[in-house]
């Protein structure tokens, strides 16, 4: 009888990461009847570390495997360390020597999740991937038929990534970079799921991770951030020169990447009104601070734009969206103009775009994903790489 | 769960007349083998017993047989011992001779040996997966403590040619240590024939109970026990025996001595492995490793060029077929074989092999199913990743549509529910 499991139409592939979302994803199908595969990624070889049971660590794939276990379906641990180091950890690491501040969740989700496993899981004869994201992919006759689409409907028909109905736990940021193809491919059960939801059905069912708590921070990194990238550099940098917007050199501090943009603790200077970082410009090993109202930008300029509906932005055209501009930003409504493709030669040209929105914001962020939002529908996004106006302004001094 | 096992050089079903033999002391039988009274006594017979079974099935006398828990434990000892002897020595120092295609419990305590400051020679084998006899006794020095060479290889089944260079070794007064895990039970060994001086085997891989193996150490070797606080064999490895398992592995010992003896085991295990590798020339770019070379009668190591051994362990398994890659790490991801890659392979050559290895209790029929699922597999994950040996099908790159730009997606948007 199992000689005809893989054969059979419709298995699904369960990304686990042994955490309370997936493991619940991966009983719900199986509790539906649904033939599923588990699979697990070690990402990041920590049996070396004293400290397991961060997300990738060997704890947690044991995890996974008695979930399978308790769920009744098989379960696989597949080795992608090398790619998740080329993708996701050296671009983190030289995305802080680049003076940006990375967001290594939505190249992991492009480039490691929805790509490389979905690749093996097709290997494996599955046709799909769930996932424990909390977002929701919608089709467009779905949508039509009382779905909470808010967004325009365009007639299409192809999936559409819409954000969580539950907002305090919505995903959708992360998923930006997927493509139609990807979304096809894959399946989010818990996007129409609370969090405590969640947590009751894992209860019910007596899964062994009922009681875990939440990951939030970079799987990879154990302790801080500026010592991870340290640590992989292998050396520190020198002290940043740490300058006010006119140019005027305030004293030297630590290294630049261990600076962000919009920190306002741990500058170390003695000014009678808070000062925050502005600006982080590696080359020069400086560190642009201001006051707050200097942190307000009137927008900002992306790059690698990507699109996932039917319609992308041509370029002198303009489209009106919400754009959030980190995970836990509100949004805000702007405009986004494509830049002409003419104006450079660069592999991206054509994928970059000027974003501006109805009201300055703080925090726009070198390095961080603004993504493009129509009601709950995710139209697309871009990375950031500066503010609208450092052109004019920031630029001038460096 | 796998309908059919093809994994028994990972470890073997418990053989049901072992299992019997097993249960009194698992019930109502109990006792400290090392207690006065009665009970005690009881426990102690059984486990002598178990050692002339040991003793019989290799030729060797039964004090000279140390029970342990596993056959790591005993190659450790072993290596643990020479250290400890090189520590004391006058210089200090001294020397190991290995062959490269140990396993890891060998390599490793060898690791660890370097690292405390003796010197290793790692022997790589031939292309064939067999370490040359000669290159093993150059490895020898004036100063070399131990030498280790395996009988048969875990991976590819290789027989070594440890009965060549015993005598060798023996006549410039190195001991040997043999690693004989994988051969006892599926092929005759007998110690004085070998002519080596330690020699280890586990009662799992032939049919025995996890949690018992046995060192074997000739009269006059001294070995030193890793483990310390009890006067237990012979004060060679302290602690309370595993009475029940120690009794599986006695019973898996007599099974063997009758059925390898009388040559009936290998037959029966040459003729399934014999049987799919005559299929395998139905299936396209199958090589077996090491084909001509002298092997354990019941391990295929097969090549599926342009296949990945992992996704193919995978597929096989979800079909009810459970076989191996050859060596898998501690979380349970796949490796490239350490063997293969010492016999010169690419890592790409060693990825995309997989291990079968049959036990007595695997039937034709089963050889039979396992050859169509692995042609089923083979040809759809050739299909799957486009290789050169698929039929020409519309190829399901995953990556090549995915990672393309918006102007692809409108292409690829078929799957929708």
């Amino acid at each position: 009888m199992s000689e005809r499991a893989a054969a059979s139409a419709g298995l699904v592939a369960v990304a686990m990461s042994g955490g309370l979302d997936s493991s619940v994803t991966a009983w719900l199908l199986a509790r539906a009847g649904q033939p599923v595969v588990g699979l697990s990624m070690l990402l990041w070889d920590q049996s070396a570390s004293p400290r397991h049971g961060r997300c990738c660590g060997a704890l947690d794939l044991g995890d996974a495997r008695r979930v399978a276990q308790q769920a009744g379906i098989p379960h696989y641990t597949l080795r992608l360390d090398g790619e998740f180091r080329r993708q996701v950890v050296d671009p983190f690491v030289a995305d802080y020597l680049a003076g940006r501040t990375p967001s290594p969740c939505v190249r992991c989700n492009t480039w490691i999740k929805f790509d490389l496993l979905l690749d093996r899981a097709r290997q494996l004869g599955a046709e799909r991937l769930a996932t424990g994201h909390y977002a929701r992919i919608l089709y467009g006759a779905a949508r039509a038929t009382g779905s909470t689409g808010a967004g325009g409907c365009d007639g299409d028909g192809g999936p559409e990534l819409h954000s969580a109905l539950d907002p305090s736990k919505d995903q959708s940021y992360y998923l930006f970079e997927l493509t139609a193809e990807q979304l096809a491919a894959s399946l989010f059960p818990l996007g129409a799921l609370t969090k405590t939801e969640v947590r009751a059905l894992a209860r019910q069912a007596g899964l062994v991770v009922a009681g875990k708590g939440e990951s939030m921070e970079v799987c990879f990194v154990e302790g801080g951030v500026r010592e991870f990238v340290e640590a992989q550099v292998g050396a520190a940098g020198p002290p940043a020169d740490v300058v006010d917007s006119g140019g005027k050199s305030l004293g030297s501090g630590q290294p630049y990447y261990r600076y962000t943009v919009g920190q306002r603790r741990g500058l170390g200077l003695a000014s009678p009104r808070p000062l925050y970082v502005l600006a982080i410009q590696p080359e020069e090993n400086r560190v642009v601070v201001g006051e707050e109202r200097e942190l307000l930008a009137p927008g900002l300029i992306g790059e690698r734009l990507h699109w996932i509906g039917p319609e992308p932005p041509a370029p002198g055209g303009v489209i009106e969206a919400t754009v959030r501009i980190r995970s836990r930003h509100p949004g805000v409504a702007a405009r986004i103009y494509p830049r002409p493709a003419a104006r450079t030669a660069h592999p991206d040209a054509g994928r970059e775009v000027e974003v501006e929105f109805a009201t300055p914001q703080r925090g726009v962020t070198p390095g961080q994903a603004a993504v493009f939002y129509r009601g709950t529908r995710v139209l697309g996004g871009c990375w950031i790489r500066g503010r609208l106006d450092a052109v004019s302004t920031l630029s001038s001094f460096s | 769960m796998a309908d059919v096992y093809l994994d028994h050089n990972a470890t073997t079903p418990l053989d049901p007349r072992v299992r019997e033999a097993m249960l009194p002391w698992l019930g109502e039988r109990f006792g400290n083998p090392s207690s006065i009274h009665r009970a005690g006594q009881a426990a102690r017979n059984a486990v002598e017993e178990a050692r002339e079974h040991v003793a019989a099935l290799i030729g060797a006398r039964p004090p000279e047989v140390v029970f342990t828990a596993s056959g790591t434990e005993a190659n450790d000892t072993v290596v643990a011992s020479a250290v400890e002897r090189a520590r004391r020595s006058a210089t200090g120092g001294g020397h190991l001779a290995i062959s490269a295609i140990e396993h890891p419990s060998v390599r490793e305590a060898a690791a660890r040996a370097e690292r405390a400051g003796l010197e290793v020679t790692q022997v790589p084998p031939g292309e064939d997966g067999v370490v040359p006899a000669a290159a093993m006794i150059e490895a020898l020095r004036h100063d070399t403590l131990l030498a280790c060479l395996m009988l048969a290889n875990n991976e590819v089944g290789t027989l070594q040619p440890v009965g060549a260079v015993a005598a060798e070794f023996r006549a410039r007064g190195i001991p040997l240590l043999c690693d004989a895990v994988q051969a006892v039970g599926k092929v005759p060994v007998d110690v004085s024939r070998l002519g080596v001086d330690l020699l280890v085997l586990g009662a799992h891989k032939f049919g025995g109970p996890l949690g018992a193996a046995a060192l074997w150490i000739r009269d006059g070797v001294e070995v030193e026990s890793l483990l310390v606080g009890g006067s237990q064999e012979r004060r060679r490895r302290a602690g309370t025996e595993n009475v029940a398992a120690i009794v599986g592995l006695g019973a898996a010992a007599s099974l063997a001595r009758d059925e390898v003896g009388g040559h009936l085991r290998p037959l029966q295990l040459a003729a399934l492995r014999d049987r799919f590798e005559a299929g395998l020339r139905e299936v396209p770019g199958a090589i077996v490793h090491c084909r001509t070379a002298p092997r354990l009668p019941n391990t295929s190591h097969v090549a599926l060029t342009g296949v990945e051994g992992e996704a193919l362990l995978i597929r096989l398994d979800l079909a009810g077929f459970a076989v191996s890659t050859g060596s898998a790490c501690s979380s349970g991801t796949v490796e490239p074989s350490k063997t293969l890659l010492a016999m010169g392979l690419a890592a790409e050559e060693a990825l995309s092999s997989i291990r079968v290895s049959f036990g007595i209790s695997n039937h034709a029929a089963e050889v039979d199913r396992f050859l169509a699922a692995l042609a089923r597999e083979v040809a759809a994950l050739r299909r799957l990743t486009g290789s050169a040996m698929a039929a020409p099908m519309p190829a399901a790159g995953a990556r090549a549509e995915v990672s393309g730009a918006s102007a692809g997606d409108r292409a690829a948007r078929a799957g929708r529910r």
